[in-house]
């Protein structure tokens, strides 16, 4: 099956180009704007590792490895499209639009982390396994039956591809020819567990045959690759083509969560002969003139003022009101719910 | 010998006492070997699940009894309740109790009615061991307390420890239990420590625990909202109020006449339960004391419960949405303060 699914890319590790067709798709800007945002999430993930270890954060699941999966996926959306992230993929709502300071409120438990800005059609990051997976379709379809041209992406890693959750979402989108483009990170795995003890299939690419739809698999750490081929996927769903899978080999250089040390179920050398998805887009850019070190330095530095910006915006944010407790749970507040929250007033303020 | 070990440990120990004296019992689950699926751990110390809490079981009973399944809720569930079923004796590990959602069927729809459907020629002994509780710091979708769901369908037993002693004897009870049952583990009480027995011993499931005695007031608690309870005692104790305090330990089957006993007793009766208040056990105990209890009752009975909606990610709000000692102070006072004595009328 590794035969059948090749792992395309469009550069290699040391970033050249080995993929000509690409070639006169490829421009400075877009070049630029791919980096930018790798960079961007990159720092924004370590800034909220060092929160986290201070106490300044809640518990966080870093992606770092995974930006060129994230940034590529994310920047071939449409702004109209639905997106609908899991818990490690914070760097792909960033560069689709999401607030920074809201995405350290949501680390933090803030509810308005969930919120995402006027216009931008983002689901609250799934925490439980697949489950966006028949979301994403059901959206998509919706879409279609409203007849716009919007679509929806939805982001799942190895290990979700063992739910029920993404078999039936899966098929539901292949049936009803739902505009979803199934975004697999592959980072090799499901907390502890590696990809070889959760299934025999060789590639997840390969699931697509069972339910007709196109399967593709690419080199996650390439971030053109990733930008090219969910860009394509995209288009043939909005033009009624239905969905795609899409599997893009990664891998996670750090924990599953802050709560977990990745040296307890993984070997040590494991990983080392991957190059940083970073790395290999600067390989790129100075192989192809596209590096500009003033530009670098500058991105950089702006970079770190709106990430300071965006700490001190959300640990200068009022402490939460003990009504966010309770007016969100319906559309119309039950007078029962309204007792309760009349007592939790009255007892909060007889403790002050 | 007894020492002092962690509730997590307890838990551990009955766990490998059980698969020592049984070769049917078996774990099934995410992570629960954790890291001995590497190759270069194999014969190191694996991290045993999220938590620790299976910490060292493949090591000594090998990957054919220690499985680390796919993420496959429904997968990994419904094939421990048929192996159950052929003559196994599985313990299955939902990480969060909340992940209920997506194996809901192979728990009430199968396990809990095989026995039942094949008219008693079939059994599942098959124990459910699942984390619950607020308090972690780990939002709506990894809090809830989902005992009351699982009390309510018929064929399933449901235990709620809250101290590391009755955690080691429920367990090994509930593994020997030729039923399906749902095992509950508070996380935040994972690290609270106790004294605990080395051998293998036993709690007969649906036998309450008197954990504190007293006269004026009885305050049943649902796992560690029992340590709510005693700790609210305790200041209560100081301003002259004697208060009970009495754990179901198992939900299904519940142990009527314990809870009745204490409210015979004291004439009061104060429930905490940290689930949502509708349809949920304090609400089930109190329609029992309602029913049979009437009688005993000096005033109405009270329940402390969270509100009626998810719980919180955020820290402050999470803390102010589980029921806290202060909070049964003012149920107990409240329901004090209304009952006439002879003095009021003077």
């Amino acid at each position: 099956m590794n035969t059948h699914y090749p792992i395309k890319q469009v550069m290699d590790k040391e970033g050249r180009i080995v993929d000509s067709s690409y070639e006169s798709l490829i421009n400075e800007q877009l070049v630029k704007d791919l980096y930018y945002h790798m960079y961007r999430i990159r720092t924004f993930d370590r800034k909220a590792i060092s929160l986290q270890r201070q106490g300044r954060l809640g518990t966080y699941a870093p992606f770092e490895g995974q930006e060129a999966a994230q940034v590529g996926s994310a920047m071939a959306l449409q702004p109209a499209d639905w997106m609908f992230p899991t818990y490690r993929d914070h760097g792909a709502k960033l560069t689709f639009g999401a607030d920074m300071a809201g995405t350290f409120l949501y680390w933090n438990g803030r509810v308005e982390g969930c919120v995402p800005p006027e216009g931008r059609n983002i689901f609250p990051p799934a925490v439980p396994i697949a489950t966006q997976l028949p979301h994403a379709a059901g959206a998509a379809w919706a879409e279609r039956r409203k007849g716009t041209k919007n679509a929806s992406i939805a982001y799942f890693g190895d290990g979700a591809t063992s739910e029920g959750d993404f078999h039936e979402g899966m098929n539901f989108a292949s049936v009803f020819k739902a505009p979803v483009v199934f975004f697999n990170q592959n980072n090799r795995y499901a907390i502890s567990v590696p990809i070889e003890k959760q299934m025999n299939s060789e590639t997840i690419a390969q699931k697509a045959v069972a339910y007709g739809m196109p399967g593709v698999r690419i080199d996650g750490n390439d971030c053109l690759i990733v930008y090219f081929e969910v860009m394509k996927a995209l288009e043939e769903a909005r033009k009624g083509q239905g969905p795609t899978l899409i599997e893009a080999v990664t891998w996670r250089t750090g924990a599953h969560t802050t709560a977990d040390d990745p040296t307890k179920y993984r070997p040590a050398d494991q990983g080392k002969d991957i190059v940083d998805p970073l790395l290999r887009m600067e390989r790129f850019m100075k192989n192809n003139g596209y590096w500009d070190e003033a530009w670098v330095q500058e991105t950089a530095e702006r970079i770190t003022a709106e990430i300071e910006k965006a700490v001190e915006d959300m640990e200068s944010y009022p402490t939460p009101n003990v009504e966010d407790l309770f007016d969100y749970v319906f559309a119309e507040m039950p007078a029962q719910l309204a007792e309760q929250k009349q007592s939790y007033l009255t007892h909060l303020r007889g403790n002050q | 010998m007894a020492r002092i070990i962690s509730m997590a440990d307890a838990i551990n120990e009955a766990m490998k006492l059980a698969m020592r004296k049984d070769e049917n019992v078996i774990l099934m689950g995410e992570d629960v070997a954790g890291g001995a699926e590497v190759d270069h751990l194999q014969d190191e110390d694996a991290w045993g699940g999220v938590l620790g809490v299976t910490k060292g079981l493949v090591q000594e009973f090998g990957r054919d009894r220690i499985l680390d399944t796919p993420i496959a809720e429904a997968g990994y569930m419904g094939a421990a309740m048929a192996a159950a079923s052929t003559g196994l004796r599985p313990i299955a590990e939902l990480m969060f109790n909340d992940f209920i959602g997506s194996c809901l069927d192979e728990v009430l729809n199968q396990g809990a009615k095989f026995r039942y459907m094949f008219g008693g020629k079939a059994q599942v002994p098959v124990t459910v061991r699942t984390m619950h509780g607020a308090g972690f710091r780990a939002a709506a979708q990894h809090s809830q307390s989902l005992y009351a769901l699982f009390t309510s369908v018929p064929g399933l037993k449901v235990v709620v420890p809250s101290t590391p002693y009755d955690a080691k004897g429920l367990l090994l009870a509930a593994i020997e239990d030729n039923d399906p049952v749902i095992f509950f583990e508070d996380k935040t009480l994972y690290n609270v420590t106790g004294e605990v027995p080395e051998e293998y011993y036993t709690i007969p499931l649906g036998k309450a625990d008197i954990k504190r005695e007293g006269s004026d007031v009885t305050i049943i608690g649902i796992g560690k909202q029992v340590n709510t309870a005693l700790e609210a005692a305790e200041k209560l104790a100081s301003q002259g109020i004697e208060a009970e305090v009495v754990d179901p330990r198992s939900l299904s089957p519940l142990d009527e006449n314990t809870l009745l006993a204490s409210v015979e007793k004291t004439n009061r009766l104060v429930i905490v339960d940290e689930a949502n208040p509708r349809c949920n056990v304090a609400t089930d105990i109190a329609a029992l004391v309602a029913d049979k209890g009437f009688d005993f009752l000096d005033a109405p009975i009270k329940r402390v419960t969270a509100p009626h909606t998810p719980v919180p990610f955020s820290p402050p709000l999470e803390d102010i949405y589980l029921p806290t000692p202060e909070k049964v102070i003012e149920a107990v006072n409240e329901m004090i303060g209304e009952t006439p004595s002879v003095g009021a009328y003077a």
